[in-house]
C-alpha cells in the first residue's frame, strides 16, 4: 500500500489492529485504549507498534509513553473534525512528539498543506486517490502569516 | 489603507489558482457535493435559491477606489449589474456562475481583494469601527491591528475547520460602533493605570438563534499578547467546542456549559504555554500603522465660510449635513454617509454606475477611500467642509443622499426569502412597506434614533435581537409571520430585545411598526430617545397599541 510521508510516495506496511483482533505479525498500530491496558504485552510484539488517536482522545493519557511510539496515527471519522488539526500541533509542540504523525481516515487532500503546516508528516488515504495529485497540493501555498512549530 | 506586498500578493494568487483547480475537479466529478461544499464556503462561496452567492471580504471595511471599480466591474460582466453590501461590512454577488467564480476571484486578487474565509466553520473577517482614525472619541486606531488579525487568521491551518463560524471584532473608541459584545471575541482598546494601550477582551458573544452578550474574559492584555491569547481562545474552542449539534457549536454555547470561569482557566493555561514563544514585536505593529497614517488635511480646511452660507441658504442641504454626516477630529473635516437605503431599493445594494460614482467621488473629495459600515451604508471618511455641497448633490441625483442615517428607514435587512434558501420569510417587502408608511421626512427626522433590524428567519443575519425594534420572519404553516421584538442595542449598553407578544401576519407588520413609532411619540418625555423610552416604560404601552384589536 502506497501513503505520502515527508513529501514522498513510500510504500508502507504498518496495519492497524482493531481492539478485537490479535496482533499480525510486523508493524502495528493500535487504539489509545489498547496500548494503555496492553502497553506492556505491546512492547514485547515482534515488530514496532503505533497508537491510533480519535478526535476525542485525550492526549495527555499518553504523554509519558511518547518516547516508547514511533507512530501516532490520528483518525478522521469525518474530513471536517478539525480537532485533529489541533492534536497534531499539540503533539508536535506540546508534547514535542518527534515521531511520525499519520492522518488517516476521511480526510482529503486538499487539506493536506493545512495537515501539514499543523504537524502532520504522513498522510494515509481511506479512499482512491491520486498520490501525485495529493503531493503536489502541499505546494498550494508558498507563503503563509503564521509562525509554524 | 494597507498595501500588499509580495507575499500577500502571492498568497492570493495562489489561493485563485488552488479554487480553480477545486472547482475544475468538482465539475468534473472528482470531488463530492459535500467535499467540495466545505472548500467553496471557504472562499466565499453559497448555493442560493437562483444561483450561487458570492461574498467577497472588505477587511474592516476599507476600500479603495480601484476597487469600488472592480466591484462595479465584476457587478457588470458576472452579475446582475448590482451588488450587496453586508452587515459584516462586506460584499455580496447574488447571481455569478459558479464556473465564472475563480475569474472573479482572479479579478479581485489584481486588486488586492479576496473572499477567503467569509463563509463557512473557520475565522472570518475581522470588523471594526467605520468611524476609525477619524473620530473623537478613540483611543488608538484599531485598523492596524485589524490588519495584523486578518493576515494571522488568513488560511490559519490549526483552526479552517472549527466547530463553527468565528467572528471578531475590534473597537478602538469609547463609543462602540462595532458590535464587539455581539461577537465570538470583541476586542477594546482601553487605557490601563500606567497610560499603556492594550485590549479588554470579550468572549462568547454572538447573534443568530441564541444571542449572547460577550463577558470579559481579560480586562486587560498588553499588545505583544495578542495574538497568543487569540491562538489560546481558539485552540480551546477548536478542541472542546460542541460538534454535536450546530446549533450549540459556537463558542457562545461553549463558554455558557463551562461557565466563564472554568473556560477561562483553560485559556489561561493554553496561553501561559504559548505567549512567550508568539509575542508581537513593537517593530511589526509600527510596521503595520505605517499603513494606516492620517491623509494630509488641509490645515486650512476649518477657514472655509461657504459651508455655513449654504447650510442657511439650502434647507435640503442643510438636513442631510445633520443626518448624513459627523464630526471630524480634524477641524474643518466631516465624515460623509452615502445612505444605501433609497426608500425603494433593497437595503444594502449598489449598482455598479453607482459604484463608480462613489469611486470618482472618494478621488475628488476623500483622499481615494470609502468605509462600508455594519448597517449597510458607505463613508467618505475625510470630506473637507467646503466640498460637503458638491459632494452632497453629485451623491443627491443618484439616490445615495437620503437622509435617514441613524434613522427608522436606515433599516438592517437581510435577503430574505427573495434570495436565502433559509428564510421563512420575506424581508426586503416589510422594509419598503415601513419605508412607505414613513414617507414623511419631518416626521422621521422627529422620531430620532431608531434603528430597525429585519431579518427572514432565526438565523438572524440582520441581527433583529439587537435592533431597537427586532422584526424576525417566521414560518407559520407555510405563511410569513413575523416576531418584534423591542429595547435591543448592539452598542455599549448591549442589550437583547425583548419579545412584545404574539407574532403579527404579513400585511400587519409595517401598521405594527409605526404603531410602535406612534406610541414613542405619544409616551417620550421631552427629548427622550426610541431606546431611553423603552427601558423607563417597558413594553406595556407598546403591546396595549399594537395588540388592540386583538
Amino acid at each position: 500500500m502506497q501513503i505520502i510521508k515527508d513529501r514522498n510516495i513510500i510504500e508502507d506496511n504498518w496495519q492497524f489492529i482493531a481492539d478485537d483482533q490479535l496482533l499480525l505479525p510486523g508493524d502495528c498500530t493500535v487504539t489509545l485504549g489498547r496500548w494503555l491496558t496492553e502497553k506492556e504485552q505491546l512492547l514485547r510484539h515482534d515488530g514496532k507498534v503505533g497508537v491510533r488517536i480519535e478526535s476525542t482522545d485525550d492526549l495527555e493519557t499518553i504523554s509519558c509513553d511518547l518516547a516508547l511510539i514511533p507512530l501516532v496515527e490520528i483518525n478522521f471519522v469525518i474530513f471536517s473534525d478539525g480537532r485533529a488539526f489541533s492534536k497534531a500541533w499539540l503533539l508536535k509542540n506540546r508534547y514535542h512528539f518527534s515521531g511520525e504523525i499519520r492522518a488517516v481516515g476521511n480526510f482529503l487532500a486538499d487539506q493536506i498543506f493545512y495537515l501539514s503546516r499543523s504537524g502532520f508528516n504522513a498522510f494515509n488515504f481511506e479512499g482512491k486517490q491520486n498520490l501525485t495529485l495529493a503531493l503536489s497540493m502541499l505546494n498550494d501555498f508558498s507563503v503563509s502569516y503564521q509562525k509554524t512549530g | 489603507m494597507y498595501q500588499y506586498n509580495q507575499d500577500d500578493q502571492t498568497l492570493i494568487n495562489e489561493r485563485v489558482a488552488q479554487f480553480r483547480n477545486q472547482t475544475e475537479r468538482f465539475l468534473k466529478g472528482e470531488l463530492d457535493a459535500d467535499q467540495f461544499r466545505a472548500l467553496r464556503l471557504m472562499n466565499g462561496l453559497y448555493i442560493q435559491i437562483h444561483a450561487p452567492m458570492l461574498r467577497v471580504a472588505i477587511p474592516y471595511g476599507l476600500l479603495s477606489s480601484t476597487q469600488l471599480r472592480k466591484l462595479a466591474h465584476i457587478a457588470r460582466k458576472y452579475d446582475k449589474g448590482y451588488c450587496h453590501f453586508t452587515t459584516r461590512q462586506n460584499v455580496q454577488y447574488n447571481w455569478p456562475k459558479l464556473e465564472e467564480v475563480p475569474d472573479i476571484l482572479a479579478e479581485l486578487a489584481e486588486v488586492q481583494m479576496h473572499a477567503i474565509q467569509t463563509s463557512g466553520n473557520c475565522m472570518r473577517n475581522t470588523t471594526s469601527d467605520h468611524l476609525a482614525g477619524i473620530c473623537k472619541d478613540e483611543i488608538e486606531d484599531p485598523r492596524p491591528y485589524c490588519e495584523i488579525i486578518r493576515q494571522w487568521t488568513t488560511l490559519h491551518p490549526e483552526f479552517a475547520y472549527l466547530p463553527r463560524k468565528f467572528k471578531i471584532a475590534v473597537s478602538g473608541a469609547l463609543h462602540d460602533r462595532a458590535a464587539t459584545q455581539f461577537h465570538d471575541i470583541g476586542l477594546h482598546l482601553v487605557k490601563n493605570e500606567q497610560g499603556e494601550t492594550g485590549f479588554k477582551v470579550f468572549v462568547g458573544g454572538g447573534l443568530g438563534r441564541t444571542p449572547v452578550i460577550g463577558q470579559v474574559i481579560r480586562p486587560y492584555l498588553e499588545k505583544r499578547h495578542l495574538l497568543s491569547y487569540l491562538e489560546a481562545i481558539l485552540r480551546i474552542y477548536n478542541l472542546f467546542g460542541r460538534r454535536d449539534n450546530k446549533y450549540k457549536a459556537r463558542i457562545k454555547i461553549l463558554v455558557k456549559e463551562e461557565g466563564l470561569e472554568k473556560f477561562k482557566s483553560l485559556v489561561d493555561e493554553e496561553w501561559l504555554q504559548i505567549k512567550d514563544g508568539m509575542e508581537l514585536s513593537e517593530e511589526r505593529i509600527q510596521a503595520i500603522q505605517t499603513h494606516f497614517v492620517l491623509p494630509p488635511y488641509d490645515k486650512s480646511a476649518a477657514a472655509d465660510a461657504t459651508f455655513h452660507s449654504r447650510l442657511e441658504s439650502d434647507n435640503a442641504f442643510a438636513t442631510w449635513v445633520k443626518h448624513n454626516t459627523v464630526e471630524h477630529k480634524a477641524p474643518g473635516y466631516r465624515a460623509a454617509f452615502v445612505s444605501l437605503k433609497a426608500p425603494d431599493e433593497p437595503p444594502g445594494d449598489i449598482t455598479d454606475s453607482q459604484l463608480e460614482l462613489v469611486a470618482d467621488l472618494a478621488d475628488r473629495f476623500s483622499f481615494g477611500e470609502v468605509r462600508s459600515t455594519h448597517r449597510q451604508n458607505l463613508v467618505f471618511a475625510d470630506v473637507k467642509q467646503a466640498d460637503l455641497f458638491d459632494l452632497w448633490q453629485q451623491l443627491n441625483k443618484t439616490k445615495m443622499a437620503t437622509p435617514n442615517i441613524g434613522t427608522a428607514t436606515d433599516i438592517i435587512c437581510c435577503p430574505g426569502l427573495d434570495f436565502c434558501s433559509l428564510a421563512n420569510a420575506g424581508s426586503i417587502g416589510i422594509t419598503r412597506e415601513i419605508n412607505e408608511t414613513l414617507d414623511n421626512l419631518d416626521y422621521l427626522h422627529d422620531l430620532g434614533d431608531i434603528k430597525i433590524n429585519i431579518s427572514g428567519c432565526m438565523n438572524g443575519c440582520a441581527h433583529q435581537s439587537v435592533g431597537h425594534i427586532g422584526i424576525l420572519g417566521v414560518d407559520k404553516k407555510g405563511e410569513e409571520w413575523y416576531q418584534i421584538t423591542l429595547g435591543g442595542s448592539s452598542e455599549n449598553e448591549a442589550a437583547i430585545g425583548d419579545r412584545l407578544g404574539p407574532s403579527v401576519p404579513k400585511d400587519q407588520i409595517a401598521k405594527a411598526v409605526a404603531t410602535i413609532l406612534d406610541v414613542y411619540v405619544k409616551n417620550r418625555i421631552e427629548d427622550e430617545s426610541f431606546l431611553d423610552m423603552v427601558k423607563r416604560a417597558g413594553l406595556t404601552p407598546f403591546k396595549d397599541q399594537v395588540y388592540a384589536n386583538h
